[in-house]
């Protein structure tokens, strides 16, 4: 595909601008015993509908902790949070939200059906629905005929696939991504990252994902969010204009080394080595 | 040949060989004679050849297989068999000598091998593995029985010290309705309902605990100090508070199992990861439901090994506090009676019969953690 035509396509694509989370002068200072640690300061940030909006930048920059402000797991020391148009708190209550953590977090003793089923179960559906929701977002991850399995005798690869099926189960809108692929090799990695490409183009969820790879980043977002440390804050906002149906081959296209190349900028830019 | 003799039954062979050179008793102290020759008693002579044959020959071409071993297995029920028999049929019983000891060493010798041959045993079919995995304990333990039941008869050992097992198996089949009644009252009435009781109440008190942090930092150092007492102590006072029957041996019980448990269950309630907690806040799933799906599953092990410890405590808290006062029947009202009039037959009848019911229950309790928490990587197996 040209450039042109990736211009193109971004042109025909309907611009929707509702904001899924809007957070406004965040700031969050943990305490601790050898002194305040400044996690995150003064940012702004706005994810639209059906954005995947990538949070990039060194460890300790602060982008984990921002996913878990979205996600209630944090609290802010100031700004607004909205999720929704609510609150953070209420958001988490409303079950606003699918997260995906750095490790798959399954529990031992449920088979991966139940444990797709488990979000199911707290929110008290019935056993039918759960036992289909669970069927749809295991076919979704391309899991089905591992109902019955263990999770301890499943790849790394397919545990991390059976907890992504998991957030997806209850069909929350807004998917937050800790760094899901962060332990897995390079060529499964990949192979996620084309499953969850699919699944986003074709679910028009909202996906907020942190990695710290920059192809990773450039490859799947729509925006990515450049972070550095010390105290975390955003230096840089870039959109991509990759059509949602894209391969692994746009990774050899000029655009895509350009953005790469701006995105190593910023994190160079904000990361000072002489510290 | 395997390139290189094997040790265990060239031992084996020798020794056999010598114990029938070596007189077989010495003299009886009255006569004067010789109680027994090896010539006179077939069965036994029959045994000892038997083992220098299979140790010669085993010396020379090894023990390669289960087959070969299970041969000189058969060899040596054999040879204890004709030796408990030509002790007891015989007079040999009191009067044992080298000849009779040489041949108690070859059997060793040779047993030792061919356990060890069947321990190494690995096949892929689940039966016959199973089969070899139970064979090696219960030979271990038959062993034993053995040369205790030889030791005692053949050096004439006086019973008050040690009866042999044979004696202890002929009183306890002798006295079942005695030991059930006291199995009924020791172990069905005071220990289960102790042990249930002691681990329910300190389940309870733990969810209390966890769910009120104040209890934690009061109620742990106190139960920690209960724990600590004396079971000499405090077993007299719970007669005096609840009688002499059942209700003040299940009342010590309470309190030997109830701080494992409780102290167990704290840890096993805080062993689900931060992860799995974050998990469980993002679908707001509250303290009952988190409690329910997540940090009981996780507890489990903790929980278990708490019932597996308390198990074993319960029984001896029972017997112990039979001593301070009970109605004519119980485990250790019979055995504190039983040594007084010194029927340690009887004595050690009460002690099979405890170490049997210790180790049901504990085996009971295990098999179900067996089955519940199969997840845990202590018992996984890839399906």
């Amino acid at each position: 595909m040209t450039l042109k035509a990736v211009v193109n396509n971004v042109a025909q694509m309907p611009v929707s601008k509702d904001a899924v989370v809007d957070i406004q002068k965040l700031t969050l200072t943990f305490q601790t015993a050898d002194g305040p640690v400044y996690a995150l300061s003064d940012v702004d940030l706005t994810i639209n509908r059906g954005e995947f909006v990538s949070f990039i930048g060194p460890s300790g920059c602060g982008k984990t902790t921002l996913l878990r402000v979205i996600a209630d797991l944090e609290k802010a020391t100031s700004g607004d949070v909205s999720i929704n148009g609510v609150s953070a708190s209420e958001a988490r209550q409303n079950r606003a939200y699918g997260y995906v953590f750095q490790a798959p977090a399954l529990l031992p003793w449920r088979t991966i059906e139940r444990n797709v089923t488990l979000p199911l179960e707290i929110m008290e559906m019935t056993k039918a629905e759960r036992v289909k929701r669970a069927h749809d977002a295991l076919k979704l991850v391309e899991l089905n005929g591992f109902e019955k399995k263990f999770p301890w005798q499943l790849s790394g690869g397919m545990q991390q696939r059976a907890s992504i099926a998991r957030a997806l189960s209850f069909d929350a809108d807004l998917l937050l991504m800790d760094e899901p692929f962060g332990a897995l090799d390079e060529i499964v990695r990949d192979h996620l990252n084309e499953q969850l490409l699919k699944l986003w183009a074709r679910t028009n969820k909202t996906v907020a994902f942190v990695t710290h790879s920059i192809p990773e980043a450039v490859y799947l977002s729509s925006k990515i969010v450049v972070m550095s440390p010390r105290p975390g804050r955003i230096i840089d906002v870039i959109e991509t204009r990759f059509p949602k149906d894209r391969t692994l081959d746009i990774r050899e296209s000029p655009e895509f080394l350009e953005i790469a190349h701006r995105v190593r900028e910023g994190l160079r830019a904000g990361h000072s080595y002489d510290e | 040949m395997t390139g290189k003799i094997d040790k265990f039954c060239l031992v084996g062979a020798i020794a056999a060989l010598l114990a029938l050179i070596f007189p077989l008793t010495g003299a009886d102290p009255d006569t004067g004679k010789m109680v027994a020759f090896v010539g006179d008693i077939p069965g036994l002579a029959v045994a000892m050849a038997l083992c220098v044959i299979a140790g010669a020959v085993f010396t020379w071409y090894g023990v390669g297989n289960v087959a070969l071993a299970s041969m000189l297995l058969l060899v040596v029920i054999f040879g204890g068999w004709q030796a408990i028999v030509s002790l007891d049929d015989y007079g040999i019983g009191g009067h044992a000598r080298v000849g009779f000891w040489l041949f108690i060493l070859s059997l060793w010798a040779l047993v030792w091998r061919a356990i060890d041959v069947l321990a190494k045993y690995r096949t892929l079919e689940t039966g016959k593995q199973q089969a070899a995995h139970l064979l090696v304990p219960v030979a271990f333990g038959v062993w034993l029985l053995f040369v205790w039941q030889v030791v005692t008869v053949g050096f004439g050992v006086p019973q008050v010290l040690l009866p042999p097992p044979s004696m202890i198996a002929e009183r306890f089949t002798g006295s079942i309705p005695i030991l059930w009644a006291d199995f009924h009252q020791t172990f069905i009435k005071a220990v289960l309902s102790g042990y249930v009781m002691g681990c329910g109440s300190a389940f309870i008190v733990a969810i209390a605990v966890d769910r009120v942090p104040f209890l934690k930092r009061g109620l742990l150092p106190l139960g920690n100090m209960v724990s600590a007492l004396p079971i000499i102590g405090v077993a007299p006072i719970m007669v005096m508070w609840f009688g002499f029957d059942w209700q003040s041996k299940a009342a010590v019980i309470v309190i030997m199992t109830f701080f494992p448990m409780l102290v167990n269950t704290v840890t096993g309630l805080n062993a689900a990861g931060r992860l799995e907690k974050d998990l469980m806040a993002t679908y707001a799933s509250g303290y009952w439901s988190t409690l329910l799906r997540l940090r009981l599953p996780a507890a489990l092990p903790f929980i278990f090994n708490a019932l597996k410890i308390n198990s074993t405590l319960a029984l001896i808290g029972a017997i112990v506090a039979e001593f301070f006062g009970t109605p004519i029947v119980g485990m250790g009202f019979r055995i504190s009676t039983e040594v007084g009039r010194m029927n340690v037959d009887m004595v050690w009848a009460e002690i099979a019969l405890a170490a049997l019911a210790g180790t049901a229950f504990y085996g009971a309790v295990a098999l179900a953690e067996r089955k519940v928490t199969s997840w845990h990587p202590s018992f996984r197996v890839r399906r």
